[in-house]
């Protein structure tokens, strides 16, 4: 199976930066879930961050707390994310990676979410509400075969962004801004300082930017102080609003990628 | 139930036993650990220790009184009955010791901003009392249900200059806003501290809140001694988030008084509409802790219900999931009905108008009392006066 440190090495090898796209599991319409994460993949995705709901999303902003809604009234829930994974592994070689709250999978059981993720093919997971303070306790060894990505954010020392690239595996995924998933950037100029901080202390693993990331313009702005970047808002935004071949949203992929080549 | 030699949780990570911790986005480590910093400086330093002191008596009123009642021991008969009377307390509940200590935290951190959630309005006025007396901007989170059960509370909180904003999501009440809460502490993390106003949350949380509160049992312990020469049997609170219980049960895990936590069963336990989160709910991880929680089996936090807002929550604070599970306290519940029938009694025997919440605990006699002697004494914590649900408990009395 891929290893996503050395997909996103071969990538920036060759001058590219990675384009990580988030998708809320089961949006917006889960039986065409799976033929739409392949599209979005075709039209530059390097990797995806599949989410599974949760009922109280503290991390994010109204518009994935909403796409998170609807994916729960849709009956969508961590095996059905699994059964998508495993029939989109099918399809690519591309990461695959699953985010989503901690107590969902606490409650699927650690292990259980560990092994089968492995046996669908999923390469890492993202879990926000699990700081390095609580790392021992939630992943224990069956995580081992999976990489652990870890966030860093503004409010993150440099002592800490260090403690966390030594734990985290997969990349480090570096929140651009102090506040939750869609929000706008205040102060540009403040986050890339903070970006470029984070990309000197960053030494075992690749860094990815989120977190207020909605057009060519950011990705332009952010590229050239990390690895990569990820959307999540944006695109779930841009879901929500397009016609039935989500041309809309592939374009809007299509032109990301193209800015970060 | 246990006697402890000697109890010294949380942990340095904020753990009790498995429970606690801080299960938080990565942006709030740093402010909470800036809160645990300046709160260990602070709890030793005397200035900051009489600036409380002086506050809890000449602002809040304390020590509030242990009252015997005379009244409600007549109607049960068996043990003696007295009420810990934080309905007293300026603003009308136990909230205050919390607020206080809290705010002056939020100054010595250097914050202009105070952010708190709000689900009876207790809290919430609370915070805006003393960011009013402190001239701190107050801006306060709440259900939108909660806002049109508690409306007096809402009117009280912008008479002292807060905004209070509603919450629309989820099931717009005390979750729901905590939520909002969260996301916006998560987003002005700079010059903002939020006021938790249970002993709920990451850590350091429920420790601080458990200290700020646990004022109410030792006065309790001085004024049983004073009153009666030893100890009580039994001490009764109700249970939401915790606050008023771990306040008054603190100082007393280490003796051998018998510690009852009351939750709210709402439509019943064999209903789906109740917040018997220690009676049916199972370990899960909400809102930064630890702890028993109200889920699906898919682990999504539960609907609850309970007339009473205050304990509308499918949480738990850390440290009472510990003691039920180390049997420090053992925990039970009682219905929507039972708590507007024990307003009624208390109203009527003692001239004491509960709040809801704490209307749970004195329903909670009605199975205890049968079951104690003369000569034992139960002491009832009356965490705060029913005034804001005089509308919710006109609709159920019907006169």
């Amino acid at each position: 199976m891929i290893n996503i440190a050395n997909y996103i090495s071969n990538k920036n090898s060759k001058g590219e930066k990675v384009l990580s796209v988030f998708l809320t599991s089961g949006f917006p319409d889960k039986n065409n879930f799976v033929e739409l994460a392949l599209k979005i993949l075709d039209a530059g995705a390097d990797m995806l961050e599949i989410g599974f709901p949760f009922s109280d999303p503290l991390a994010d902003g109204p518009i994935i707390q909403h796409s998170s809604q609807i994916a729960l009234e849709n009956g969508i829930n961590i095996q059905k994310t699994f059964n998508f994974i495993e029939d989109i592994r099918k399809h690519t070689d591309k990461p695959l990676i699953m985010m989503g709250y901690a107590n969902p999978v606490l409650s699927f059981g650690t292990k259980r979410f560990a092994e089968t993720a492995k046996n669908t093919g999923v390469n890492g997971v993202i879990i926000p509400d699990i700081p390095i303070e609580e790392y021992e306790n939630f992943f224990n060894e069956e995580f081992s075969n999976l990489d652990t990505i870890l966030l860093v954010t503004p409010t993150t020392s440099n002592d800490r962004i260090k403690l966390i690239d030594e734990k985290s595996s997969g990349f480090v995924y570096c929140v651009s801004v102090s506040g939750t998933t869609g929000l706008k950037h205040q102060n540009k100029f403040t986050s890339v300082e903070f970006i470029k901080r984070t990309y000197s202390v960053i030494k075992k693993n690749k860094t990815l930017v989120g977190f207020g990331i909605s057009n060519e313009e950011d990705a332009k702005t952010f590229a050239p102080f990390c690895d990569g970047i990820i959307v999540g808002s944006a695109v779930i935004s841009s879901l929500m609003n397009d016609d039935k071949g989500n041309s809309k949203t592939l374009k809007l992929i299509k032109k990301l990628k193209g800015t970060i080549i | 139930m246990q006697v402890l030699d000697k109890y010294n949780l949380p942990d340095l990570k904020g753990h009790f036993g498995k429970y606690g911790g801080k299960y938080v986005p990565e942006t709030l480590i740093t402010p909470l650990k800036e809160l645990e910093e300046i709160y260990f400086q602070l709890s030793k330093e005397k200035n900051f220790l009489d600036e409380l002191e002086n506050l809890n008596k000449e602002y809040t009123g304390r020590p509030t009184p242990l009252t015997f009642a005379e009244g409600l021991t007549k109607y049960f008969g068996g043990a003696k009955i007295y009420l810990k009377r934080e309905d007293l307390c300026h603003t009308g509940a136990h909230k205050i010791n919390n607020a206080l200590g809290q705010i002056l935290l939020a100054k010595k951190l250097g914050k202009t901003r105070i952010i708190a959630e709000t689900g009876a309005g207790q809290h919430g006025v609370a915070t805006a009392t003393v960011c009013a007396k402190f001239g701190l901007k107050c801006f306060i989170y709440m259900g939108e249900v909660d806002i049109e059960r508690q409306s007096l509370n809402v009117f009280r909180m912008k008479l002292l200059g807060a905004e209070v904003i509603p919450v629309s999501s989820g099931s717009k009440t005390l979750k729901d806003a905590t939520n909002e809460a969260i996301r916006d502490w998560v987003t002005n993390v700079k010059d903002t501290h939020y006021i938790i106003g249970s002993v709920v949350g990451p850590h350091p949380y429920p420790m601080i809140v458990r200290e700020f509160q646990s004022i109410i049992g030792k006065e309790t312990k001085v004024q049983i001694q004073n009153a009666e020469g030893r100890l009580p049997n039994y001490i009764v609170a109700c249970v939401g988030g915790g606050s008023n219980a771990i306040g008054i049960f603190y100082p007393f895990i280490n003796s051998n008084v018998k510690l009852i936590g009351v939750e709210a069963a709402g439509y019943g336990i064999n209903t789906n509409k109740h917040c018997a989160t220690l009676t049916l709910g199972r370990e899960g991880i909400f809102q930064g802790m630890k702890s028993y929680l109200l889920q699906t089996d898919e682990g999504q936090v539960s609907e609850v219900h309970s007339i009473s807002a205050g304990l509308d929550y499918p949480g738990v604070g850390p440290e009472h999931s510990y003691f039920k599970d180390e049997v420090i306290a053992d925990y039970f519940s009682v219905t929507d009905d039972e708590a507007i029938s024990a307003t009624e009694l208390l109203s009527k025997t003692e001239g004491i108008i509960p709040a809801l919440e704490s209307a749970h605990a004195i329903a909670f006699l009605d199975y205890l009392m049968p079951k104690t002697k003369n000569g034992e004494i139960v002491i009832v914590n009356i965490s705060g006066r029913g005034d804001k649900d005089l509308n919710t408990i006109k609709d159920k009395l019907g006169y």
